[in-house]
């Protein structure tokens, strides 16, 4: 090696940029992030739904800026801006569907074992806070649908006590909390979320040791 | 409980009690029941002798 070429940076004690690569570096065990081989017992569909919530999650995210830099008008007016509302539709309805079927998987092969106990609490969060997205989401549509929608929420909403900080029929609120807030933190979770799941590896069947030990 | 049908003019309701639900959403819950079950019975496609496949502790 020549006097010329990088060498690998030597940690300082008490540098935060160290303590930081450390953490970042230690994060998911080293092959893991986009692994590209999977422990046997994934050749099941039912571990495919975790996948498929995510990639309907990647089709929401695109049509949602396209509908965000375009706007209400040519959602409603052109057959284009029609074509992209309904594909942010029909991808939130299937990143529901695959979520929920992905939640029952996980539910009945007990998924929080093995040290995946906040694997598990993230996945909740991640299913409340797209609740709270796709609320908003139709109560932002801007036609009588949305603003049905805000009429009969609005007490239940106030009946908890948050009507004077999350008004419902306030919908430039409400656009807001649909295309800035509620996005970055759903997004958020995700990445959090993903990175559990690399980190302790996809949860084995509950019979996965006994059928092991059969040869299975 | 008998589970009633009745229509309103924006749709067919199923009214079971104190659950009230529309008919479509009843066949959406229907059919993600389906697929969970098809999901855990239906094998999925691959090479037995495939070596990238390996059990992790």
């Amino acid at each position: 090696m020549s006097a010329d070429e990088p060498t690998a940076p030597t940690a300082v004690a008490g540098s935060w940029t160290a303590w930081l690569r450390r953490r970042i570096a230690g994060l998911v065990p080293s092959g893991q992030v986009l692994p590209d081989r999977q422990p046997v017992y994934v050749a099941s569909w039912i571990y495919v739904f975790g996948v498929l919530s995510l990639a309907s999650f990647v089709v929401v995210l695109a049509t949602g800026i396209a509908l965000t830099v375009r706007g209400s008008l040519w959602w409603h007016t052109s057959w284009v801006g029609h074509f992209v509302n309904s594909m942010h539709l029909w991808s939130v309805e299937l990143f529901f569907a695959t979520m929920v079927i992905h939640l029952w998987g996980k539910f009945w092969m007990a998924a929080w074992r093995g040290g995946r106990g906040l694997t598990w609490i993230t996945g909740v969060l991640l299913f409340v806070a797209s609740i709270g997205t796709a609320f908003t989401g139709y109560l932002s549509q801007s036609n009588f649908t949305s603003q049905w929608i805000a009429a009969e929420g609005k007490d239940g909403i106030n009946s908890i006590g948050v009507g004077a900080w999350f008004n419902i029929l306030h919908p430039a609120q409400m656009l807001l909390w649909h295309v800035a807030l509620l996005p970055l933190v759903v997004g958020v979770i995700v990445v959090w979320h993903v990175l559990l799941v690399r980190r302790h590896g996809v949860v084995p069947p509950l019979d996965a040791r006994s059928r092991q030990g059969q040869g299975g | 409980m008998a589970v009633h049908a009745y229509s309103v003019s924006s749709g067919h309701y199923l009214d079971w009690g104190v659950i009230s639900v529309s008919v479509t959403n009843a066949l959406i819950i229907a059919t993600m029941i389906v697929v969970f079950v098809l999901a855990l019975l239906l094998p999925f496609p691959h090479d037995p002798d495939d070596s990238s496949r390996e059990p992790r502790p």
